[in-house]
């Protein structure tokens, strides 16, 4: 018996709708959840956790970061230095808070120490920045959603 | 005017170049999936010290003096020991009962909550997690409904201990 063959138009389509549905919806969740703001985050530094760690309602006005790390190396910038070598670094903040019209009390340190750094370190830190008329300080902690 | 529709035909249909979006679209997706990065949230303890605050003047009347907290540490680092007031303490969560019992449940402005403060006197190679574990417990704690309760707000440190110092 003959069979008739069926003549097609030689091009196969299957139906991409379902595909690209799905590829725009992982788009959009990877646009919703990016963080681009990495620039107060070391990889060196662990924080310690605390259950009470929340970000703050409204961002700071006059933030500088400094990193502390198990080693007590302090992290200001791009530069890693001793903590006795801090002080040009924090003259120079001064310097940029003058040039706005500020002063050092309205400047926030932000201390990102490493969980395992050593507390008389930490407390060296703070000194430093005390001999140079900062005042305030914020011990930033990791969120802890294990235990809550 | 009588329109015709075009019933069943199939090979007038319109034809989206879908390959350009498709290869974009791609490309979107893997910049996402390469620069996606898990940050878990952060949060600040804030603490006010000002070089001059324990040689300043005369003391205000209103301020009470501040609970201090001894936190010892063995050669590790760890915590060793820990004390209120001189008076010993076991762990984190009967520290903060502790503090629950100084502070009381009256919140608000001009309340013994508001004035009370803590002074952290730590060993030298404490490691600092302990310290935020005691500042958490001294700070709050977190109610059965999700909320934050907050006991001492104001904290600051004793002066630094000697490295060799314990």
């Amino acid at each position: 018996m003959r069979v008739a063959k069926k003549k097609t138009s030689g091009i196969l389509e299957g139906d991409l709708t379902p595909m690209i549905d799905m590829t725009f919806q992982l788009i959009a969740f990877f646009m919703v959840l990016i963080n681009f703001s990495q620039a107060e985050q070391n990889e060196k530094i662990q924080l310690p956790d605390s259950q009470l760690a929340k970000p703050p309602e409204g961002p700071l006005e006059f933030p500088i970061t400094i990193h502390l790390t198990t080693e007590g190396m302090a992290i200001i910038g791009a530069a890693e230095v001793p903590i006795a070598a801090l002080g040009p670094f924090l003259v120079k903040e001064k310097q940029v808070l003058a040039s706005q019209g500020k002063g050092t009390n309205e400047a926030t340190i932000i201390v990102r120490a490493h969980k395992y750094a050593q507390t008389g370190r930490v407390q060296e830190l703070i000194q430093k920045c005390q001999e140079n008329d900062f005042e305030k300080f914020a011990l930033r902690a990791k969120e802890d959603v294990g235990n809550n | 005017m009588k329109v015709r529709h075009n019933k069943g035909g199939g090979d007038d249909k319109v034809e989206l170049q879908m390959t350009p979006m498709i290869d974009i679209v791609f490309q979107l997706l893997v910049f996402f999936i390469m620069t996606f990065k898990i940050v878990s949230q952060e949060g600040d303890f804030n603490i006010k010290m000002p070089l001059a605050a324990p040689a300043a003047g005369a003391p205000d009347e209103l301020q009470l003096p501040p609970m201090k907290i001894r936190l010892r540490a063995d050669g590790g680092g760890m915590l060793a020991g820990m004390s209120l007031n001189e008076r010993g303490i076991g762990t984190m969560e009967a520290l903060r009962l502790e503090i629950i019992g100084v502070v009381g449940d009256d919140r608000g402005p001009g309340t013994f909550q508001e004035a009370a403060e803590v002074e952290l006197d730590c060993d030298y190679g404490l490691r600092y997690e302990h310290v935020i574990q005691a500042i958490t417990a001294v700070s709050g704690y977190i109610d059965d409904t999700g909320n934050v309760v907050k006991l001492v707000e104001k904290i600051k440190f004793a002066p630094p201990r000697q490295a060799s110092g314990g």
